[in-house]
C-alpha cells in the first residue's frame, strides 16, 4: 500500500477532484491540445502571455487523478512566472518524475516547486509517467507555438 | 491458499485442478498472488500447450513445405494436422477451409484486401456494428480508401443489445458484406449471429463473423452458423500468440486473389508471370508460425478435452457470480448489461479514472484491463473514455472475483 500512498497523496486526490484554473480565459494568447492514445485522455492548456511573463494559465480535459492534478497544480505554478523560469521548471519537473532522488536536487531553487514534489511519486509507476507529464508537454507546444496535437506515444 | 470452498460449484469442472495446468498462476506479483482477470487481451498457456512449442523447437524443427528430410517432414506433418484440428474445432468443412494467418486483426485484413478489394466498387456498402474492436473497423476504412465505399454501422441499445431491427433497415441491395463480432471484447454482449447470418444470406450478402471472443466462451460450428468468414486468434485459446486462423468459404476462398506474395503461396514463377496455389497455401505467404502451430493445436487439444460446453457453463456461472458481487458496490456502473453476454464485465467506479482503479488493483495483484479496449467507437457511444473490464477463462474461479471485490474496496479507500 505504501507506494500507492505515495503516489495517491490527500493533495494529489484534492487536485484531481476539484482541480485549480480550469476553464477557458478571457484573453489566450497561445493553446496546445495534448492526447494519451493509450487511454484516451485529453488535454487543453491555455496560456495568457504579457511580455514573456505568464498572465494567466488554465487548462481543460479528462483524465485519471495524476493526469488532471499535474496539470492543475502546473497551472498553479506558472501563473506570474517568467519564460525562462518555465523553461527551467519544464525540465525540473521532467527529472522530478523520471530521475532518482538525487538527479532532481539542486539546480532550480524554489519554495513554490517543492509543492510538485508530490508527484514523484509516479517514478514507482513508469505507466504513469505519461500522465503526469502530459500536461507539462502540451504547455511547452503551446509555448512553441506549435498547432499539432501533443501525443504520449 | 484456496479453499475449498472457491472449487467452482458445477462439479464437472474442476477448477483447482485445472488452476494447477498453468504454471504462471503460480506467480507472485508485488509479492501478492497473481489474479488474472484479462484474459480477453489474452489468455495464459496451459503447459501441455509450453511443451508442445518446446517440443517443436527442442525435437522436431525445421522449415515447412520444403525440406525433402525428416525434420521438415514432421513439421510439415504437424502444421497440417493443427490445421485438421482447427477445422474439426470450428467445424469446416474442408481443411483447405482453414487460413492460418497471424491472427484476427491479419484475417480480418486479409478478407477486406482480398475479397473486399477484389468483388467490392465505389459506392458499395458494407456493414459493421457499433460494438467492433479496431480490427474490424480500421481494415475497412483502408479499403474505403482506396476503393470508395460505404461503412453503414449497426446501433447498439444502453444495455450493449445489438439492434437486430436496425440491422435489417440497413440492409440493402447495395450491402456486399456484412462483418460484425460475434462477441464484443469490451462488453461481452454476443451478438445474434444466426439471425445477422439468415437475414444478409436472404439477400445474397456474405458474412464475416469476428470470433476472437467468442471462439474461447464456447462451442462453435461455422456449418450451422453458415457463417462466410471467421477469425480468430490463437492467443486468446490459450495458445501461442503469432498464429490466427481465417475461415472462409471453399468457393468463397476459391475465387479470391492472394493476399500477400512470396514463398509457399505459388505453384510456378517466372518473372513474366506466377501461377499461385490452391486454398488454403495461396493465403498463406512465407515462412508461418510452424512451433505455433504446434502450440494451438494442443491447446485446441486441451480445451476439447475439456469441453467447450462445460468451459462455457462455469464461465456463465463466473459471470453471475461476478455481476451479483459487484453489483454490491455502491458507486459502480456497469457498462454492458446485454441479455446474451460472456464472461466479461465492463464497469467505472463513480467519481474514480479507470487509470487509477487499474493501477490501485494492480498493487494488489490483480490483471484487469482499463481504458477504451480498442473499441473507442464503442466507448464515445457511452460518452466515456474507457471502463474497467475484468475477463474470464477457464482458470478463473470465484476466489479472484472476491478478490477482484475486495481490492475496488482499496480503491475507495484511497479515493474516498
Ligand atoms: C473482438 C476482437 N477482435 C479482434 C481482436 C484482435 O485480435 P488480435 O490482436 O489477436 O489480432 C481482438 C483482441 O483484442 C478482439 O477482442
Amino acid at each position: 500500500m505504501s507506494a500507492l500512498r505515495e503516489l495517491y497523496q490527500e493533495v494529489i486526490l484534492d487536485h484531481g477532484k476539484a482541480p485549480r484554473n480550469f476553464g477557458k480565459p478571457e484573453h489566450v494568447t497561445c493553446e496546445s491540445n495534448g492526447h494519451n492514445p493509450l487511454c484516451g485522455d485529453t488535454v487543453t492548456i491555455y496560456l495568457h502571455l504579457d511580455d514573456g511573463i505568464v498572465e494567466e494559465a488554465t487548462f481543460e480535459g479528462r483524465g485519471c487523478a495524476i493526469s488532471i492534478a499535474s496539470a492543475s497544480m502546473m497551472t498553479e505554478i506558472l501563473k506570474g512566472k517568467q519564460l525562462g523560469e518555465v523553461s527551467a521548471m519544464f525540465e525540473r519537473f521532467h527529472n522530478l518524475v523520471t530521475e532518482d532522488e538525487a538527479a532532481c536536487e539542486g539546480g532550480f531553487d524554489s519554495e513554490e516547486f517543492e509543492k510538485l514534489m508530490v508527484l514523484s511519486g509516479v517514478r514507482e509507476f513508469p505507466m504513469r509517467v505519461k500522465c503526469a507529464t502530459l500536461a507539462w508537454h502540451t504547455m511547452k507546444a503551446a509555448l512553441q507555438g506549435g498547432a499539432e496535437e501533443v501525443t504520449t506515444e | 491458499m484456496r479453499s475449498v470452498a472457491t472449487i467452482s460449484e458445477n462439479s464437472a469442472f474442476d477448477v483447482a485442478r485445472l488452476r494447477a495446468d498453468f504454471p504462471i498462476l503460480a506467480e507472485r506479483v508485488y509479492d501478492k498472488p497473481l489474479v488474472f482477470l484479462d484474459s480477453a487481451a489474452s489468455a495464459q498457456k496451459p503447459q501441455c500447450v509450453i511443451d508442445a512449442v518446446s517440443h517443436c523447437y527442442s525435437r522436431e524443427y525445421a522449415n515447412i513445405h520444403r525440406g525433402v528430410y525428416y525434420l521438415s517432414e514432421r513439421a510439415t506433418q504437424a502444421y497440417e494436422d493443427a490445421r485438421v484440428k482447427v477445422q474439426r474445432f470450428i467445424n469446416a468443412a474442408s481443411e483447405r477451409e482453414i487460413i492460418f494467418t497471424k491472427s484476427t486483426t491479419e484475417a480480418i485484413n486479409l478478407v477486406a484486401a482480398s475479397y473486399g478489394g477484389a468483388t467490392l466498387k465505389e459506392g458499395d456498402e458494407i456493414i459493421l456494428s457499433h460494438l467492433e474492436h479496431h480490427a474490424n473497423i480500421v481494415p475497412w476504412q483502408l479499403l474505403r480508401q482506396r476503393i470508395g465505399i460505404e461503412i453503414k454501422v449497426v446501433p447498439i441499445d444502453e444495455r450493449g443489445n445489438f439492434l437486430l431491427e436496425e440491422f435489417e433497415k440497413l440492409l440493402s441491395p447495395r450491402t456486399r458484406l456484412v462483418a460484425v463480432s460475434h462477441t464484443s471484447n469490451a462488453l461481452g454482449t454476443i451478438t445474434p449471429a444466426a439471425e445477422i447470418v439468415r437475414l444478409a444470406h436472404a439477400q445474397g450478402t456474405p458474412v464475416l463473423l469476428d470470433g476472437a471472443q467468442s471462439v474461447v466462451h464456447g462451442p462453435i460450428d461455422v456449418q450451422a452458423l453458415d457463417v462466410d468468414f471467421f477469425a480468430f486468434s490463437g492467443h486468446k485459446l490459450y495458445g501461442p500468440s503469432g498464429i490466427g486462423v481465417l475461415y472462409g468459404k471453399a468457393d468463397l476462398l476459391a475465387a479470391m486473389p492472394p493476399y500477400q506474395g512470396g514463398g509457399d503461396m505459388i505453384k510456378r514463377v517466372t518473372f513474366e508471370k506466377t501461377e499461385f496455389a490452391d486454398i488454403p497455401g495461396r493465403f498463406e505467404a512465407g515462412t508461418p508460425h510452424i512451433a505455433g502451430a504446434y502450440g494451438f493445436a494442443a491447446a485446441i487439444d486441451y480445451v476439447s478435452a475439456i469441453g467447450m460446453e462445460a468451459i462455457n457453463a462455469h464461465e456463465r456461472e463466473l459471470l453471475d457470480y461476478a455481476t451479483a458481487r459487484l453489483q454490491e458496490i455502491n458507486s459502480l456502473r456497469f457498462i454492458g448489461t446485454a441479455d446474451d453476454k460472456a464472461g466479461i464485465v465492463s464497469f467505472e467506479l463513480d467519481g474514480v479514472h479507470a487509470h487509477d482503479i487499474g493501477t490501485i488493483l494492480d498493487r494488489e495483484g490483480i490483471a484487469v484491463r482499463v481504458g477504451h479496449h480498442c473499441a473507442q467507437p464503442l466507448m464515445d457511444r457511452f460518452g466515456i473514455t474507457g471502463t474497467v473490464r475484468a475477463s474470464f477463462g477457464l482458470y478463473n474461479d470465484k476466489a479472484d472475483i472476491d478478490a477482484l471485490v475486495r481490492a475496488l474496496g482499496a480503491v475507495r479507500e484511497i479515493f474516498g
